[in-house]
């Protein structure tokens, strides 16, 4: 079924397969950008939690 | 009967839930759009005037789908956290923002891509066009006003009153190609009446668009999280929680 035919899109290739590669590549930002975001505010947590032990970087 | 309703203002209860849904909500997106794909590319015929370029159809409605629900999202929430001043709903603005504008570019990229061979340009001054053009400044007016004050709280609140401001421009983007006369083609499946596209061409993308919008919500859980533990660092049940972590 995926022969020579289906990767030449009956000649539209060119914009078919970018288009798809273009999504896969929206979609990943978004799933890795959302992961970084959180991580990111997790450690931020994390640090704001220890100062409240610890005292430290409190007015 | 309304506890669930009240429970969606408290942010602990909502950090929760996010965590334990996000991960179901992107294992449901994997299969709608892996059922889509195979469908969409291998399985549905080509159409009979674009042939195989009409396959481009299947990434980029989708998109531009998403792009008009996350705004309405986006200035739901600004207008809840507005009116019954709850915080969360400046969280999930916020949350939604960057979302929403990556599928904004997804669909003008992907639409220019498929205007080439149809129209023979990438980009005209089209009023489907240009109004999904606007709607991604508005995505980066909401994004830049939040980051533009000092005080978090009034960049929240100016950002909220610009997406709701700026949600007259859904409609706008939706109904172009009926109110005016536009290169574009007319709606193919959100419209009144059945859809314009036999049952083997339509379910593939029926499945992608319940694919990205459970792709969507997965990625709103994981931001929302994230937006929470920002917002709510000095919380009790943050510095609780952060001792399992």
């Amino acid at each position: 079924m995926v022969n020579g035919s289906f990767w030449a899109m009956g000649g539209y290739a060119r914009y078919v397969w970018p288009c798809f590669a273009f999504a896969c590549v929206v979609l990943a930002w978004n799933l890795w950008s959302a992961r970084r975001f959180r991580v990111a505010a997790q450690l931020r947590a994390r640090r704001a939690a220890e100062m409240a032990t610890t005292g430290v970087g409190e007015s | 009967m309304w506890t669930w309703f009240y429970k969606l203002a408290s942010p602990p209860y909502v950090y929760g839930v996010a965590a334990a849904l996000a991960p179901w909500f992107l294992g449901g997106a994997a299969l709608a759009m892996g059922y889509g794909l195979v469908a969409g590319l291998a399985i549905a015929p080509p159409d009979y005037q674009q042939g195989q370029a009409f396959r481009m159809i299947y990434v980029h409605v989708p998109g531009a789908l998403l792009s008009l629900t996350v705004y309405t999202v986006m200035a739901t929430a600004s207008a809840v956290a507005l009116i019954w001043r709850i915080k969360l709903g400046h969280a999930v603005s916020a949350a939604s923002a960057p979302i929403g504008a990556s599928f904004t570019i997804l669909a003008l990229v992907t639409g220019s891509l498929w205007g080439r061979p149809m129209w023979g340009t990438y980009w005209a001054w089209d009023p489907r066009l240009t109004s999904e053009l606007i709607l991604l400044f508005l995505y980066a007016g909401v994004m830049s006003l939040r980051l533009a004050f000092e005080d978090p709280s009034r960049g929240d609140r100016a950002a909220a009153l610009l997406a709701i401001v700026g949600v007259v421009n859904v409609p706008i983007v939706h109904f172009s190609v009926v109110w005016w006369n536009s290169l574009h083609q007319g709606a193919t499946i959100v419209k009144l009446g059945a859809p314009s596209m036999p049952g083997s061409m339509l379910w593939p993308l029926l499945s992608m668009w319940l694919g990205f919008m459970l792709f969507f919500a997965a990625v709103l859980c994981i931001r929302l999280q994230g937006e929470v533990l920002n917002r709510e660092r000095q919380a009790t049940w943050i510095r609780e929680a952060v001792k399992s972590w």
